[in-house]
């Protein structure tokens, strides 16, 4: 048995609750949502709060809710709601590539993705999911209420804007037509962090041309979306050569580090290999995806 | 009068349903185990119970400069603080390991790997003693670490045991086995040499339960109760007796439902001696149980040998001999379990399945800041490395000569005929039919089929690999003039009850750590004597309950302890005989045994079952001369020979050509164990093993850094595997029963972990050979072998 230093434990009823039970326990109280990154740490010394503020009866943020042409997804949603959500599935099926490669059923069942982001750890794969979907953080704390894009959420490995005494509400989707996405991992064993990952997410314009398209990788020490592959895809068909390119351009782009799971040419070879297959699958999921009137449906 | 006890080898039993001995019978044990009612060491509370926690060193080689324990003492909850000191001051800071070397028990001197035991605190509750932990203030001088073993024997590589007297270098031992002179001849004129350097990584056994003891030391009477989790209790009680200093009458071990060994559990650890110091120290119970980074980083290992192998043939394939040297990194500690001759346990085997004409090899053990172990794992006593050396060379060499690596190995057999057989390294094999084996293997696959398959998808640019593995292991140490362990031969003893009503009771010397000797060796009663498995209780794990033996590991307990069991019924079911006699008012030569019965010759109608002889036994039967009033055995088996079972392995890998990433698609097994007492216990076995072999050929090393750290000290970085990367499990069976076992069994305990891992990696080459690669070591990660495609490939250490 792993045991932490000395704690104290506080559950909270609402989020105004929670913020005032940051507030009152100061600096050394953290927030606990699923517990799977945060007690780990504590179980192993390398995080040492004061005080655990448990947010997992703030039921207010375990939601999944189409709003216009905006999907919200509250804070506290679990992985597995996450995985096994027909209407995620339906709009953003990059959500079920990547849901389905992390961690294990165990983990799924507790860990969130209001977790997953403020943890911001550089092997976790929302944060790609999140930032190649251009999703927005909603963000409570003393001072009110205030929305992030993705880009401006991250701060680095373990870092988000989220402040100690701030609180992850949500995260908000655009919805957009002709759109598809695709999500694609190597690890060295079911259940372990990234080797590299990779995700897309694309539109097409009614010719069929690339409206948008947001390239993101996991594990190689990149923040924000490929902005070198995006522009070689834009305004053009999809195709093989263009994947290819963006793969190359990728790998460049791509940081990473030798570490166990492998040397930095093989990482910066999988960034190449992994961009190409998920354009490649988003692409093929955009062309037969419904139309927004039949989403609406 | 005397008793005698023949030894006819029993036929094979395969899988019918016979619930009065061998047979697909539920175990006996799981009713406990799935309800959640094991009884765990962790699950003991004694009264008044303190707890221990270790205070480990984070750097793998550093002078100790000076121990402050004030802070610790003075926390709350804590009841005192051990540190080497006052261990020399007991004459207990060092202990014998079991290969005549010592281990420090805490840290006097200097550290010598990281993990190791630096103070022991003990309080109230484990959280107090954990959090005290951080309270001892360590000084330490950190010095240069010998970590690559490739590196330990050079003249300026720091030496990891200057405290023994003289000693200037991080030599343990070498040692040989065959002819080298004769094998030299024959590599010098060989038409085909192939020489490859393989390395077996460190691994980890990682049991789901940790190590752990609970001391109680009765000051009084001078009694030491001892609760561990040992897969060894009685020779850890003469250890104990000598160790500490406690006369071994007053010691009483006890091993409660073990969560998984795997050899992990049959040394004895600082931990455990530093529960009983806590317990003499305080005057009260004390437990300690290890936290899995600590299970990982400071318990035994497994592997770590790094082999030169040759293999010479003619160009026809007739394989003739085959050598190897090889470096054993063992660590700071020379701690290996082996019998005592053997310190390279029975690498013997390297000769493999195949009739050679020569072989050699050289051992070398050397001393690294690494943590101390080295067998473990199933391992056989280093079986796992000598079958992997082997069957990866033949596959080099079929690779080599372009022929199928199936038709290499069928072309090179032992034939059934020439068993036993006497191998190159002295070791007489029992018995085989390896051809038998390989063919059923190759049939369940369709081998044919899948080299098509694996043809179609070359074209394609797909990559499909087939691996073989054949192995011969030698299990069931063993015959006492050859083995033992610290001088205590490697024999075991067993005891059978009868009660008056025809139940009965069997103890036994070894320990199941999930094995399901509880079911296993019943069902060796039951076959003997003929009373349901239901109704024999089976005793083990209690030096107080059971007579000595030494334990479970190398696959022996059926091999060793089985034949125990086999004989100690048969001299029941003598017995039996001759007061089944005196209540019949006949000869004993008169009477006639069958299943359950001894009944008279030419009249079945009349006779008695085992419970009614017990109850004869133990009533008022006027009995003969010579036969107690009771119907009770026990014996001593000294097996004559080792055992050694086989298998035919096939493995089929997908990998995918972007990433590396290996799947095994499917795997086949095709084990011969000997007679099978419970093929349902068998495949699970076999189950386990497999797994682990996936484990090993695709994921788990232990890795250091430099400096020594050791990289693999959570499951987060040390991956196990799942149920997700292993297939649907294709297991037959060959049963050509042992002519020496008392029931003709060999051992199953180990046949997959030991098989599996040299089918995988031969998969894994045979599928990127396309590629132009002949070899890779494992693990086999997506990063390994895509170097590997690359041309890049790299040993792991
Ligand atoms: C064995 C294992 C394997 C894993 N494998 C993967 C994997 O392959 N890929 C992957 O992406 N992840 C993986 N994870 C991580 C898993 O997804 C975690 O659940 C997740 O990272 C954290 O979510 P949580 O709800 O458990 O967060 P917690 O552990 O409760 O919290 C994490 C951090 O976020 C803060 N926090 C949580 N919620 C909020 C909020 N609403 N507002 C502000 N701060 C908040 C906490 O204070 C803490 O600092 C793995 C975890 C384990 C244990």
């Amino acid at each position: 048995m792993q045991i932490p230093a000395p704690f104290d434990y506080a559950r909270a009823t609402s989020v105004a609750d929670a913020l005032a039970l940051l507030e009152r326990h100061g600096p050394e109280s953290r927030i606990v949502a699923g517990g799977h990154s945060l007690l780990p740490m504590m179980k192993l010394r390398l995080a040492r709060p004061e005080w655990l503020i448990d947010i997992n009866d703030l039921f207010e943020l375990d939601f999944i809710l189409r709003d216009g042409n905006q999907l919200r997804v509250g804070a506290m949603t679990r992985h597995t709601t996450l995985l096994e959500s027909a209407e995620i599935a339906g709009l953003f099926p990059i959500f079920a590539d990547a849901e389905r490669v992390i961690a294990d059923p165990v983990v799924r069942n507790r860990g969130t993705i209001g977790g997953s982001l403020c943890q911001g750890d550089p092997a976790e794969d929302l944060t790609t999911v999140c930032d190649v979907l251009r999703g927005e953080a909603v963000i409570r704390g003393p001072g009110g209420e205030r929305t992030l894009a993705m880009s401006e959420f991250h701060k680095g490995p373990y870092e988000t804007a989220v402040g100690q005494n701030e609180l992850l509400c949500e995260i908000r989707f655009p919805i957009r037509p002709r759109s598809g996405s695709a999500y694609e991992k190597v690890e060295r064993r079911v259940g372990d962090w990234a080797i590299v990952a990779a995700g897309a997410a694309v539109s097409l314009a009614d010719d069929g041309t690339i409206d948008d398209v947001a390239i993101g990788l996991t594990a190689v020490g990149v923040s924000g979306t490929i902005a070198e592959s995006e522009a070689v895809l834009r305004g053009e068909k999809p195709r093989e050569d263009l994947f290819v390119e963006a793969g190359r351009l990728a790998a460049l782009a791509s940081n990473p580090i030798a570490d166990q799971r492998g040397p930095i040419e093989y990482k910066r070879h999988l960034s190449d290999e992994l961009t190409r297959r998920v354009l490649r699958s988003a692409c093929a999921r955009a062309a037969v995806s419904p139309s927004p009137t039949t989403q609406e449906g | 009068m005397t008793i005698t006890v023949d030894h006819p080898a029993n036929p094979a039993a395969g899988d019918a349903d016979r619930p009065m001995g061998y047979g697909r019978i539920q175990r006996k044990e799981d009713p406990r185990f799935v309800r959640g009612k094991g009884h765990y060491v962790d699950d003991i509370v004694l009264p008044g119970m303190l707890h221990g926690a270790i205070l480990r060193s984070p750097v793998a080689h550093a002078r100790l400069v000076s121990i402050d324990t004030a802070a610790a003492l003075a926390h709350p909850g804590v009841v005192a603080v051990i540190t080497g000191q006052d261990l020399l001051g007991l004459n207990l800071a060092w202990a014998p390991t079991l290969s005549a070397d010592v281990q420090a028990v805490l840290v006097t001197d200097k550290v010598r790997f990281q993990g190791q035991e630096v103070a022991f605190v003990v309080a109230e509750d484990r959280y107090a003693a954990r959090d005290a932990l951080e309270l001892i203030e360590v000084e330490y001088d950190v010095l240069p670490a010998v970590v690559d073993a490739r590196r330990a024997l050079d003249p300026d590589a720091p030496v990891v045991r200057d405290e023994i007297e003289g000693r200037t270098d991080n030599h343990i031992f070498d040692w040989e086995a065959g002819d080298a002179v004769e094998t030299d001849a024959i590599f010098a004129s060989a038409d085909v040499i192939v020489s490859q350097e393989l390395v077996y990584p460190r691994s980890h056994p990682a049991p789901m339960e940790t190590c752990g003891a609970v001391a109680d030391f009765e000051p009084i009477d001078g009694t030491l109760t001892l609760y561990e989790t040992s897969q060894a209790p009685h020779a850890h009680r003469t250890l104990f007796a000598i160790v500490a200093g406690i006369p071994e009458h007053k010691i009483r071990i006890v091993s409660p439902d073990i969560g998984g060994g795997f050899g992990n559990k049959v040394g004895i650890y600082p931990g455990y001696v530093l529960a009983v110091v806590g317990s003499i120290v305080t005057g009260k119970p004390v437990k300690w149980v290890e936290d899995r980074s600590e299970n990982l980083m400071s318990t035994s290992f497994a592997r770590d040998y790094i082999m030169q192998g040759e293999i010479a043939a003619t160009k026809e394939g007739k394989i003739l001999a085959v050598r190897t040297n090889v470096l054993a990194d063992h660590g700071a500690f020379n701690a290996t379990a082996q019998p005592t001759k053997y310190p390279a346990g029975f690498f013997h085997i390297f000769t493999g399945s195949y009739d050679l004409q020569a072989a050699h090899c050289t051992v070398t053990g050397v001393y690294t800041n690494k943590a101390p172990g080295g067998v473990a794992y199933a391992c056989s006593f280093r079986v796992t490395e000598a079958v992997y050396l082997v069957e990866r060379l033949v596959d080099t060499l079929a690779h080599q000569l372009e022929m199928d690596p199936a038709e290499l190995r069928l072309k090179n057999f032992i034939k059934p005929e020439q068993f036993p057989y006497l191998n190159k390294t002295g070791w007489e094999y029992d018995s085989g039919d390896y051809e038998r084996a390989m063919r059923l293997s190759m049939e369940i696959a369709g081998y044919d089929e899948l080299r098509r398959e694996q043809k179609e998808k070359r074209e394609r640019g797909e990559l499909m690999g087939i691996g073989i593995s054949f192995f011969t292991e030698t299990v069931g140490a063993g015959p006492r003039k050859h083995m033992d362990i610290v001088g205590l031969g490697m024999a075991d003893g067993a005891e059978l009850r009868i009660h008056p009503t025809g139940k009965a009771v069997v103890r036994i010397s070894v320990q199941s750590q999930g094995q399901g000797h509880e079911t296993t060796f019943a069902q060796i009663v039951a076959e003997e004597i003929g009373i349901p498995p239901e109704d024999i209780d089976v005793v083990h794990g209690d030096t107080d309950q059971t007579p000595f033996g030494l334990g479970t590991y190398g696959s022996r307990s059926t091999p060793v302890s089985g034949g125990a069991v086999a004989l100690v019924a048969r001299k029941v079911r003598e017995k039996a005989k001759f007061i089944a006699a005196a209540m019949l008012e006949t000869r004993p030569e008169d009477l006639e045994w069958e299943k359950g019965r001894w009944f008279v010759k030419g009249d079945p109608s009349v006779g008695k079952t085992i419970a009614e002889i017990a109850m004869g036994a133990h009533g008022t039967v006027t009995l003969p001369e010579g036969i107690d009033g009771n119907l009770d055995a026990e014996v001593t088996y000294d097996p004559p020979n080792l055992t050694f079972p086989f298998g035919a392995y096939i493995c089929v890998v997908d990998v995918d050509p972007g990433t590396g990433h290996v799947t095994v698609r499917r795997f086949i097994a095709v084990d011969d164990c000997g007679t099978r007492i419970n093929p349902m216990i068998i495949e699970g076995q076999v189950h386990g093993g497999l797994t682990d072999g996936v484990g090993m050929a695709l994921m788990q090393i232990i890795e250091f850094d430099e400096a020594g750290n050791n990289l693999g000290g959570s499951f987060m970085d040390y991956l196990i595997p799942t149920a997700m990367e292993v297939p649907n499990w294709e297991t037959g069976f060959t049963v050509t029963p042992s002519p020496h076992h008392p029931i003709g069994a060999k051992g199953i305990g180990e046949s997959a972990t030991v098989g599996s891992p040299p089918a995988i990696v031969n998969a894994i080459v045979d599928a990127l050979s396309p590629l132009g690669v002949t070899h890779i070591d494992m693990p086999c990660t997506p990063a390994r072998v895509w170097e590997a495609m690359q041309g890049r490939a790299r040993p792991p250490v």
